[in-house]
């Protein structure tokens, strides 16, 4: 089995992918805590079905570098999302619920009717489960996505304390003089990043899995936010970074195997705090 | 912001003919008084009366619907300490005590993205002012509900040394606990520190606090004595007195 390892990780493909992976699981447990305690998980959920929608646009209006167009627009309906979520008046849930399946019907709509591609279906499937095209990437899509984890990475160090304090206490925030929306707008800003970046890990579906259960694993084993933090970081590298072997060695859907290690992981954890207590 | 101008005037802060509410349904309108320094001012009333809603107009939280809040006596905005009340989000938060005092020196760090020695040194000092300086590494979700308190406390001194906002701060805590806390803010409003606080507690209030702002269907405001004659007061022990003061 090892020299089977070695001998795929001889090729550059499967090293782009293994780099790219392992960048958009930490990018994505980093944030993870934050949407957890903020109670702002369903805005990834949501995004990501926007994200979807902003796919099948790109795929129709034939654009070379999807990115071009699913970034702005995913950006955008994160501002809205997180608006739609401190308004009293309109539900924030519900405002999310239905943004994100009209994007997700409108999608498959735009595909089915102006796509020239003869696999819709196919297409559809690996944009919502996460393609193969992870073992496709080219060298720009891995130095593109090199540098917006760095960005996010170095983002989220640098405004480690002021995340921490609007995270556990917005209102007091406030009154100290932080500037509350403006890291709000940041963080929902981000998280439409990172959802892009991991369409092509994991898919569309599957996004909120990678944001979602490392940090609540960390969570149950934790008590001071650094240490979740810290590892929940580390989990989720070392599951995507086994998701993916597992998946090359086992031929099965990358996506799904690492949501999959992701989800054995967080039964671990679970079942771990419960013997710890 | 508009409505909130220094004031000439020596109070920490004067309030002049202020509504407050939400979407421009006034709660409570036309509220005037004024906080100075060293005062310990108790806005009672009962639920649902307006008075976290007043709290945080105050804070600038929301906006006043209209009137004036004028902040006076070299009092900096960002100089003012808060204890909210405790939302559902800390309950289950996993975070230590010292991370949650440390938060509070975020004020006066602004622009610096970590740190500084002072911060700690300051959050140390709040933390043995608290008496919780042995629960510093705990996790603030297995603390019993006074032990919250004073950790949120201690967060709100690292913010001020001026002015404290507290609403409800012994809600839902025993009588014991209840009172070592009353104590704890007293002492805190003897070394200056002006403390301005929700409760529905009016004997402590009637004990510990030099003003007195009812709102209710009348607004009262003025210094214990002035309250302990007034109307208000019969009418507000009419009301929900029984259980209180029998
Ligand atoms: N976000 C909100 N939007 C609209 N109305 C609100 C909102 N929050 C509170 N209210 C209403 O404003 C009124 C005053 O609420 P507030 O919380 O200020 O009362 P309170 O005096 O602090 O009560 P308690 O003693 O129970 O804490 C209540 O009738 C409440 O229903
Ligand atoms: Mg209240």
């Amino acid at each position: 089995m090892l020299e089977m390892l070695s001998m795929y990780l001889s090729y550059p493909f499967v090293r782009y992918a293994i780099i790219v992976g392992v960048l958009i699981a930490l990018c994505s447990s980093l944030l993870g805590v934050t949407l957890v305690l903020k109670r702002f998980s369903f805005i990834g959920d949501g995004l990501s079905h926007v994200a979807f929608g902003g796919v099948a646009i790109a795929a129709v209006l034939n654009l070379t570098n999807q990115m071009l167009i699913v970034l702005p627009i995913t950006v955008v309906c994160a501002i809205l999302l997180l608006r739609a979520g401190q308004n009293t008046k309109i539900k924030g849930d519900a405002a999310i619920a239905m943004i994100s399946v009209a994007a997700l019907a409108f999608g498959y709509l735009i595909m089915n009717i102006f796509s020239a591609s003869s696999n819709i279906s196919g297409d559809v499937c690996s944009t919502l489960f996460g393609s193969t095209s992870i073992l496709t990437l080219t060298k720009r899509e891995v130095l593109l996505c090199m540098i917006l984890s760095i960005v996010v990475v170095v983002l989220f160090i640098l405004l480690y304390n002021k995340i921490f304090a609007v995270t556990f206490d917005e209102n007091f925030a406030k009154v100290a003089g932080i500037k509350a929306e403006r890291y709000n707008l940041l963080i929902a800003i981000i998280i439409a990043v990172i959802i892009v970046l991991a369409m092509n890990l994991v898919g569309a579906l599957l996004i909120t899995a990678l944001v979602v259960f490392p940090a609540l694993s960390a969570m149950r084993l934790f008590n001071s936010f650094r240490s979740v933090t810290i590892f929940s970081a580390v989990l989720s590298i070392v599951c995507a970074l086994a998701g993916i072997l597992i998946s090359i060695l086992a031929g099965t859907p990358v996506g799904s195997t690492i949501v999959a290690v992701d989800v054995l992981a967080f039964l671990i954890c679970l079942f771990a705090g419960k013997a710890k207590a | 912001m508009a409505g909130r101008k220094q004031s000439e005037h020596m109070a920490l802060m004067t309030v002049r003919n202020l509504s407050v509410g939400y979407d421009s349904n006034p709660i409570k309108e036309n509220i005037n008084f004024s906080i100075g320094q060293g005062d310990y001012l108790c806005i009672v009333g009962e639920n649902g009366s307006g008075k976290s809603t007043l709290m945080k107009t105050l804070l600038r939280l929301q906006k006043p619907l209209s009137g004036e809040i004028m902040v006076g006596d070299g009092l900096q905005e960002n100089e003012i300490g808060y204890l909210p009340q405790q939302t559902d989000v800390q309950r289950d938060f996993p975070a230590s005590v010292r991370e949650i005092v440390l938060s509070g020196c975020q004020g006066r760090s602004k622009n610096r993205p970590f740190y500084s020695r002072a911060d700690k040194q300051m959050a140390a000092k709040n933390m043995e002012r608290m008496e919780i300086a042995d629960l510093a590494g705990r996790c603030y979700r297995e603390l019993s509900g006074g032990q919250q308190q004073r950790v949120l406390l201690a967060r709100a001194l690292c913010a001020t040394e001026k002015m404290l906002f507290l609403d409800e701060p012994v809600a839902g805590l025993d009588p014991k606990v209840t009172a070592s806390l009353y104590e704890l803010i007293a002492r805190l409003n003897q070394e200056g520190i002006t403390i301005v606080m929700v409760s529905h507690d009016i004997d402590a209030a009637l004990e510990y606090a030099t003003h007195i702002l009812h709102v209710g269907k009348h607004i009262f405001f003025g210094t214990t004595e002035e309250y302990l004659d007034s109307e208000n007061r019969k009418l507000f022990l009419t009301q929900e007195g029984g259980m209180q003061d029998a």
